[in-house]
């Protein structure tokens, strides 16, 4: 009941407001049908908003698996004594406000526009720090629940390398975990505000905060579509997750 | 914060190993210690990089007390009711399996409602409660009441409660629900056994169990509500009522109440309440943990 009027009301009057016909009243499909068909005014800054998130989802989502996957192994199999520590700086962006770290980020943010120039993908930067929490929890779920160790020396003992370790071995026991991190990483990604909107970068929510003031119908199914997608990508990494709780039965 | 490589001598054959973690070191050092750093110390700094107790100064000023004071208030009030109504789902929910779909449908919509749906809730309240929305119109014409007979409070202060709500709720929901796996069938059968009713049980054995569990969820929303900014960037465009949207005053315009780097100041007590949150709550979930195996 609570949860259905404070969250199941206001979206059903977000999904209503799209389909009420202006002033003649009624209901139409008439704006979800000229938005997909691409004939609206505000279609210029909302693809740009769309397109920069949908890169800067690709660009963390690499960058975060790269950067944060080897280390985890390493961590696991070499170093085990940096456990908590790596934990630590994991979960430690979830205590500092993005608003507050955006204060912080606006001169490193001068330093990377001079080296990487300003477009929205940058962002992808401060994204994979925002994701870190999220995704190493799915990973570390992920590696706690299969023998790393046992594993890799039996692929080094039948004359594996390292590379083919980490690649031919690991990776693919560890394809929920990644399967999981990445999901959850776009979902940050597509929903993030914050940091692009007080850096004025471009992604999917400025420019829906954008178009909102002039074509609020479209914004509005924008928004819709995007809450979608979210809980599309959750689902998904619901029943990995579930099966992965049944498999390690 | 220290995340740099291990360069101890004590690392013998392992400096090899330990090299490894100088792409993620490096990383997290450029993009989480240093915005960290620099958003607590630009507090410490006039314009012309002097060292400078001003801005702590300015964080007296009436104005910003008052935001802060309104940050606190809204973020205490809708983490209450988001605890007390985000347990009374959970309770509903009690029967249902950790793994059957209901419970994963519920898990995934409060993950997207609860932590990526910032400017959208802001958007859903609009279309809802705006001086043209759902409810205003039918509240007006089913009953002629009119929801802004007092003015259009949705885009002010008050207005931020239910959508703050809002969010709150699937919170609750996420952080509390495994909570509640952890109470084993075995004490309510106990509980039974010796003659106690459902009152008894959750008096004597139930809320006992979940109480660390309930201050800590208590204190995650909080910090939750404290420093959130979509929700509330989008639905008050005009004014400064609460702290992260001083933060986007001071950001945008280069001295507020004649302060540089003012932002920084701002961010530093932020960070400092945060941290002292998020403290009591690694705290508390020590102690909670130890019924959950």
């Amino acid at each position: 009941m609570l949860g259905a009027v404070f969250l199941g009301l206001p979206l059903v009057a977000l999904f209503h407001f799209t389909i009420k016909g202006g002033l003649e009243g009624g209901i139409t499909f008439r704006h979800w049908a000229e938005l997909l068909s691409g004939e609206v005014d505000a279609g210029g800054p909302l693809w740009d908003g769309i397109s920069s998130s949908l890169v800067l989802a690709a660009v963390t989502v690499a960058l975060m698996l790269a950067l944060l996957l080897p280390t985890m192994i390493l961590v696991r199999l070499r170093l085990p004594r940096w456990e908590k520590a790596l934990e630590f700086v994991c979960l430690l962006p979830l205590t500092i406000p993005a608003v507050a770290m955006v204060v912080g980020l606006a001169p490193v943010y001068s330093v990377v526009a001079r080296i990487f120039g300003s477009g929205s993908w940058t962002l992808a930067f401060a994204y994979v720090i925002l994701c870190l929490p999220y995704a190493y929890r799915a990973l570390q779920s992920n590696l706690s629940a299969i023998d790393v160790p046992t594993l890799s020396e039996a692929a080094r003992t039948l004359g594996a390398s390292w590379p083919t370790v980490l690649l031919r071995v690991l990776l693919p026991n560890l394809r929920r975990g990644v399967l999981a991190a990445s999901f959850i990483s776009v979902a940050v990604v597509l929903g993030e505000f914050t940091v692009a909107s007080l850096l004025s970068r471009t992604n999917l929510q400025t420019a829906i905060v954008l178009v909102q003031k002039q074509d609020p119908y479209v914004a509005y199914i924008v928004v819709l579509l995007s809450l979608a997608l979210a809980l599309g990508l959750l689902l998904v990494i619901g029943r990995v997750g579930a099966a992965t709780a049944r498999s390690n039965r | 914060m220290t995340s740099g490589p291990p360069l101890s001598a004590d690392a013998h054959p392992r400096r090899g190993a330990a090299l490894g973690l100088l792409p993620f070191g490096a990383f997290t050092f450029l993009f989480l210690a240093v915005p960290t750093v620099l958003a607590v110390g630009s507090g410490l700094y006039d314009a012309d990089g002097h060292l400078t107790a001003d801005n702590l100064i300015a964080l007296g000023d009436p104005v910003i007390l008052k935001t802060l004071g309104n940050s606190v208030w809204l973020a205490a009030l809708t983490a209450a009711l988001g605890t007390i109504g985000g347990a009374a789902i959970c309770y509903a929910l009690i029967g249902v399996g950790p793994e059957s779909r209901l419970r994963t449908f519920v898990d995934a919509a409060s993950g997207v409602l609860a932590q990526f749906a910032g400017v959208p809730l802001a958007f859903a309240y609009i279309a809802a409660f705006g001086l043209s929305g759902l409810v205003t119109v039918w509240l007006q014409d089913t009953f002629g009441f009119d929801l802004y007979a007092s003015g259009a409070w949705i885009y002010e202060m008050p207005g931020l409660i239910a959508p703050y709500v809002a969010f709150q709720l699937p919170l609750m929901v996420i952080v509390f629900l495994p909570a509640l796996d952890a109470l084993r069938p075995e004490w309510a059968e106990a509980n039974a056994i010796l003659g106690g009713g459902r009152a008894t049980y959750w008096r004597r054995v139930g809320l006992p169990v979940l109480a660390p569990s309930l201050i800590g969820a208590a204190l995650l929303l909080f910090a939750n509500a404290f420093s959130a900014y979509g929700t509330a960037a989008a639905l008050i465009s005009q004014g400064s009522q609460i702290i992260p949207l001083q933060i986007r005053a001071a950001l945008s315009s280069e001295t507020v109440l004649g302060h540089a780097n003012l932002a920084g100041a701002l961010a530093l007590a932020m960070i400092a309440i945060m941290a002292a949150v998020m403290a009591l709550y690694a705290a508390l979930d020590r102690r909670a943990s130890r019924w959950r195996r």
